[in-house]
């Protein structure tokens, strides 16, 4: 018999080993994320995924199921949380969707979408983060990077050319660029390469197809986050 | 005898460092326009050019704060208002005034009024009348108390449509199913 645990009073089967998130998707109930990758081990930094296993507060993307469990995901409580990680999220960097190309197949603002994020709530930071246009065909923008790894470890893993780092610690943690000048013109990065295309949010961007896809007519304008990711994952 | 018609609902509006996308946006609600007559009367707006706010029901604050004027406004609009409420993105979260918050305000005012290409003797303007620009723009959020936020550049006429019909009927206005943009 396939061992199971409750997700919101929902029967979720799962086999040894699968976290709380991917048993969760694939039995069709959505658990948001924006730092979990299929092709990469749990990363547990943007904690979106939180969810109450066992009374306790946990990342659905890097916690095993357990038979019996029952675990709370789409409440009032758990879902607040997520609303609060996004607008601290939104406040730390310098968030202008008007004029950021990736408006409307951003995963961060399709999540503030999604959990009807209506106000910043706390106070901006508005740090200064210098954008980086060296490189021919690609445009670094750090002033929207949430500290994902996602681009790191995908330059790592599967680029296999280590082009992007995260430094400093706290309030001071920043993506650099693994060059001796710091910039991505002076690195092996290509536009081809994995690292370039995984970006959730409006940091790594092509040049020349920006607005290629109008503003309106964007993934996140015509379906929801929820969808995507559930059809994604069935 | 017939009951005497609702008192109709005073609604003042104001664009502080905004580009009155956020009030063209408003008027876009078309035809809505007569139904909203019909329920509220303007106090201080640019569609009326009444100059001060008086005692209101609601606020409708476009743009974000970026000089000591703007302050004044923004606080004679809380002090009349029942609720506040921020309309579009630079009210939201300071919008695009606020892409100066990263450069020194003195080196922004060199860069306009006395480096400029084609500038010769340019300087800094310095009326006393002028409101002093603040070091940096400001969400209003961060000076008073906002009751509501209709995000947006600018929020379309049917989201401004929904929450305000949703306001004025007593339910809690909710920006769904594809009303709630950021862009």
């Amino acid at each position: 018999m396939t061992k199971q645990f409750l997700l919101d009073g929902q029967p979720v089967p799962f086999d040894d080993g699968q976290t709380i998130l991917e048993a969760a998707r694939k039995a069709g109930h959505y658990i948001p994320s924006l730092c979990w990758h299929k092709d990469f081990p749990p990363h547990g930094s943007c904690k979106l995924c939180v969810v109450k296993a066992a009374g306790r507060h946990v990342s659905a993307c890097a916690t095993p199921a357990k038979e019996g469990w029952e675990v709370e995901s789409n409440t009032p409580e758990i879902n607040g949380e997520r609303r609060g990680l996004l607008q601290m999220l939104f406040v730390e960097g310098n968030h202008f969707c008007p004029s950021c190309e990736k408006s409307g197949n951003c995963e961060l603002q399709a999540l503030a979408y999604e959990y009807e994020v209506l106000t910043p709530r706390f106070r901006h930071f508005f740090p200064d983060r210098p954008v980086d246009a060296s490189h021919p065909d690609v445009l670094l923008d750090f002033n929207r990077c949430i500290f994902c790894e996602l681009c790191v470890r995908a330059s790592r893993e599967i680029d296999g050319k280590s082009v992007f780092a995260l430094t400093g610690r706290g309030i001071g943690k920043h993506l650099v660029v693994n060059a001796e000048s710091g910039r991505l013109g002076d690195t092996d990065f290509a536009a081809t390469d994995a690292a370039a295309h995984i970006c959730p949010v409006g940091v790594i961007l092509p040049k020349g197809t920006g607005f290629a896809v109008p503003i309106g007519k964007r993934s996140f304008d015509i379906t929801t986050i929820r969808s995507k990711t559930l059809k994604e994952s069935s | 005898m017939n009951s005497p018609a609702p008192r109709k609902l005073r609604v003042a509006t104001a664009s502080l460092a905004g580009c009155f996308g956020c009030h063209m946006s408003f008027l876009d609600i078309d035809e809505h326009l007569f139904e909203l007559v019909e329920l509220i009367e303007f106090d201080r707006s640019p569609l009326t050019d009444i100059k001060d706010v008086g005692p209101c029901d609601i606020g409708l604050i476009e743009g974000g704060v970026c000089n000591a004027e703007n302050v004044h406004v923004l606080r004679e609009f809380r002090r009349n208002c029942k609720t506040l409420i921020a309309l579009g993105a630079c009210a939201v979260n300071g919008g695009l005034p606020a892409q100066r918050n990263h450069i020194p305000l003195a080196e922004c005012l060199r860069e306009v009024y006395q480096f400029r290409d084609g500038v010769a003797n340019g300087q800094i303007p310095n009326d006393p009348e002028l409101p002093l620009p603040l070091d940096k723009v400001r969400p209003i959020h961060e000076v008073v108390r906002v009751d509501y936020f209709i995000p947006g550049c600018p929020p379309s006429g049917p989201a401004i449509w929904k929450f305000l019909t949703d306001l004025l009927a007593g339910r809690t206005p909710r920006l769904s199913g594809g009303l709630l943009h950021y862009d």
